[in-house]
């Protein structure tokens, strides 16, 4: 066997495959928590803290029956303020009218259509890392594919409501399905807005799936936990405050019932892989289906500025981009606040986003110059007339070249253009990418910016179009600004009840990419170290170094 | 060959026997032997689905991308007639395409084989796995309860035709199992 490098025999300590002297109290600025490595040959390990199997179940179920901590509480009643404008400003926009808000004769589509967009595209960054990445078989995902898919669906939830309610007369809002009716009039299945509704209800619905799936053996654990304390102490325990009802008990009966039974099996296993494959498989065409749909509600259109056909990829990167950014928006305050999170997630798995960050931040850049490009290449003048006097010229350049003309929303482009552009190329240095609030700072930013990206696209295209005798500026109302607050408490709300009720992290995955699940041997066995085989003769020889010294048997028989 | 019935003293059903295994490797050579010794109603119940334990365990491959390929292209086949019978069963001309092009009923045929082989993937993995099964003798066990933290087990079942309780324990014992137990009905 080879000499270890130093790195790789701490590394070795840091995954608990090695006693070794005890981890340092603070981080090493160089070298972070042990995960930052630059040498390619070493493979940071995904799980710290020399933790077995049985301590991973315990961090993780501890967030549900111990709660994530004293945070929590006085953080939902927040957040759940927040949320509840967002029903509020519905009930008053559906007894009022969408007179409402800002919207005019010529800008139809503005914060309800910019919000719809924004929460749809976060939520694919959840399904990229649990499908494209599962299919890329990068082990890193599994500490942070649930909570990941968790923010798809809440996102998913946040971004269907705004289609449902920018109808007007939302009582109609059945007309949007093909249900035969008296009026005997389909729904116009050549209307990307109708792709839309299935795109959209289909994604939600393969994601929902996809999350609950993911969750079976998780909710198995929890049931067994739950009913192993029973037996422990079968009439002691938790009492719920008011109603009185066990805490395990229910916890044995409400997880066990979401786990359908599952008990483990290989033969379960072996069937559940090839479906969680399968289930990866189509989400990932899904996932790029679904914002392209999205984009071609807009490049179907013939209005300059959103008649482009480099709008599906830009859309998808985009939301990739947009989604990683609020990824991180979630796990960096989870793992400050939740005890022992930060063994799960390592700084490894943020500079790993902050690198997906980057690549799709200088996707969405290329794209952005390339819809200049384009209109100056084209030689169509509404195009270029769009880019240059509806989001470009800001009022101190105008002075000075042209014709003085100004874009009114020059502050919104260029508010996009710092976020999405500028900020995200600190990632190239590394103390940009593992430093963990230059990491959060980036990712707010982007976020903010990818709001930006679509309020641009959406109210600069339209306020502006063909007829100057039209234009039209659009100023939201209140209602507009709190019902986009109120989404976002919605999804912060949602988020707390998972980090509270449902595991935050996908178990049997982080398991299985332990060193200790390896079936070939980790710490006794440099014989087989590389090989993979399944040979019977290795096998044989090796069962007997096992051979306890003194068996102990049930005696029941 | 006449089947056997195993009871227990207090005249309960045997179910089979259960062994333990302190860890990955161990279980994982346990199998291959209990795949040699020629046994069929047997399983590994492990945290994490082990790498390589179908073939240690003598699996076949699943044919449940079959089925969950046919029904994908069955969804897509049914949601491009539903989309076509719809532009064509009451024909009004939208932006010119004609009631009958094919093009424009494409993404949403695709969302249909989509929601299609997602379904099947999932309902189709609990059919072949026969859940939800939410009593299981298994599941009465206490130490059988760990599996879903870090316990490795290998249970055989009595309806297996090689199943002995006393070999069976014996040859368990002898693959490195830290301790066997019988389970009741």
């Amino acid at each position: 066997m080879s000499v270890l490098r130093p790195d790789e025999s701490s590394a070795r300590e840091l995954a608990g495959l090695e006693a070794g002297a005890p981890r340092p109290p603070t981080w090493d600025p160089v070298t972070g928590d042990g995960t930052l490595t630059s040498d390619p040959a070493t493979r940071a390990p995904l799980v710290l803290g020399n933790r077995d199997f049985h301590s991973v179940t315990e961090t993780v179920c501890g967030y549900i029956e111990k709660g994530p901590g004293r945070w929590w509480l006085p953080a939902f009643i927040v957040s759940a303020k927040v949320a509840g404008l967002m029903p509020l400003m519905i009930g008053y926009l559906i007894i009022t009218g969408v007179g409402v808000w800002g919207l005019n004769n010529q800008v139809d589509w503005a914060w309800d259509i910019t919000n719809f967009v924004f929460w749809i595209g976060i939520g694919h960054a959840g399904t990229l890392i649990s499908a494209i990445l599962c299919l890329l078989k990068q082990k890193w995902r599994t500490s942070i594919n649930r909570a990941a898919e968790a923010m798809t669906i809440f996102a998913v939830i946040c971004a269907g409501t705004f289609p449902g309610i920018h109808i007007g007369r939302v009582w109609m809002a059945w007309m949007l399905f093909p249900i035969p009716n008296s009026n005997a009039i389909w729904s116009n299945f050549s209307s990307p807005l109708l792709w839309d509704v299935f795109a959209v209800s289909t994604y939600a619905t393969v994601s929902l799936l996809f999350w609950y799936m993911g969750m079976i053996p998780d909710f198995a654990t929890l049931r067994d936990r739950a009913a192993l304390r029973l037996i422990r102490d079968g009439s002691g325990g938790e009492k719920l405050p008011v109603l009185g009802f066990q805490v395990d008990r229910l916890r044995a009966n409400i997880y066990g019932l979401l786990s359908m039974g599952w008990r483990f099996s290989s033969r379960h296993w072996h069937t559940y892989e090839k479906a969680y494959l399968m289930l990866a498989g189509i989400s990932t065409p899904l996932v790029l289906s679904v914002h392209s749909i999205v984009s071609f509600d807009f490049a179907t259109s013939v209005l300059p500025g959103w008649h482009t056909t480099i709008f599906p990829p830009y859309f998808v990167a985009g939301a990739i981009f947009g989604g990683f950014a609020m990824v991180l928006m979630l796990l960096i305050p989870s793992r400050e606040l939740c005890p022992g999170m930060k063994d799960l997630i390592t700084r490894r798995h943020l500079e790993n986003m902050a690198k997906i960050i980057l690549l799709t931040g200088m996707m969405v850049g290329f794209a952005y110059f390339m819809e200049f490009f384009i209109a100056a290449y084209s030689g169509n003048k509404y195009e270029a007339d769009v880019f240059v006097y509806n989001r470009l010229m800001p009022p101190f350049l105008a002075e000075h070249i042209g014709d003085g003309r100004y874009a009114p929303y020059w502050w919104a482009y260029w508010a996009m253009i710092f976020c999405n552009v500028v900020t995200p190329q600190v990632f190239w240095f590394k103390w940009g990418r593992q430093s963990v609030p230059v990491i959060f700072a980036v990712a707010f930013f982007v976020t903010i910016g990818m709001w930006f990206e679509r309020f641009v696209i959406i109210v600069t295209s339209l306020h502006r179009a063909f007829l100057p005798g039209e234009w039209h500026m659009f100023f939201p109302t209140l209602v507009d600004i709190l019902t986009f607050v109120g989404s976002c408490g919605t999804f912060l709300t949602l988020y707390l009840l998972f980090m509270k009720f449902l595991p935050q992290f996908a178990m049997s995955e982080i398991k299985a990419v332990m060193p200790q699940a390896d079936p070939h041997g980790h710490h006794h066995d440099d014989r087989h170290g590389g090989g993979h085989g399944h040979g019977d003769g290795h096998g044989h020889d090796h069962g007997s170094k096992h051979e306890p010294a003194t068996p102990r048997q049930g005696g029941e028989a | 060959m006449s089947k056997k019935i195993y009871k227990t003293e207090d005249g309960r059903g045997v179910y089979g026997v259960m062994a333990e295994f302190p860890d990955t490797p161990t279980t994982f050579h346990a199998a291959e032997k209990v795949r040699d010794a020629g046994y069929s109603a047997w399983d590994v119940y492990s945290p994490f689905p082990i790498h390589g334990i179908d073939e240690a365990m003598g699996m076949k491959a699943s044919k449940l991308p079959l089925l969950v390929g046919v029904m994908g292209l069955l969804g897509a086949s049914l949601g491009f007639a539903f989309q076509y019978f719809v532009r064509t069963d009451y024909a009004i001309v939208h932006q010119g395409k004609p009631a009958d092009a094919w093009q424009v009923l494409i993404p949403v045929t695709f969302e249909f084989g989509v929601i299609f082989t997602a379904f099947s993937a999932l309902l189709g993995m609990f059919v072949w796995n026969q859940l939800p099964m939410w009593h299981h003798p298994l599941l009465k066990k206490e130490r059988f309860l760990r599996t879903s933290d870090d316990r490795f087990i290998i249970a055989v079942e009595a309806t297996d035709p090689k199943f002995d309780p006393e070999a069976t324990r014996a040859m368990l014992t002898k693959a490195g199992a830290t301790r066997v137990e019988l389970v009741e009905e």
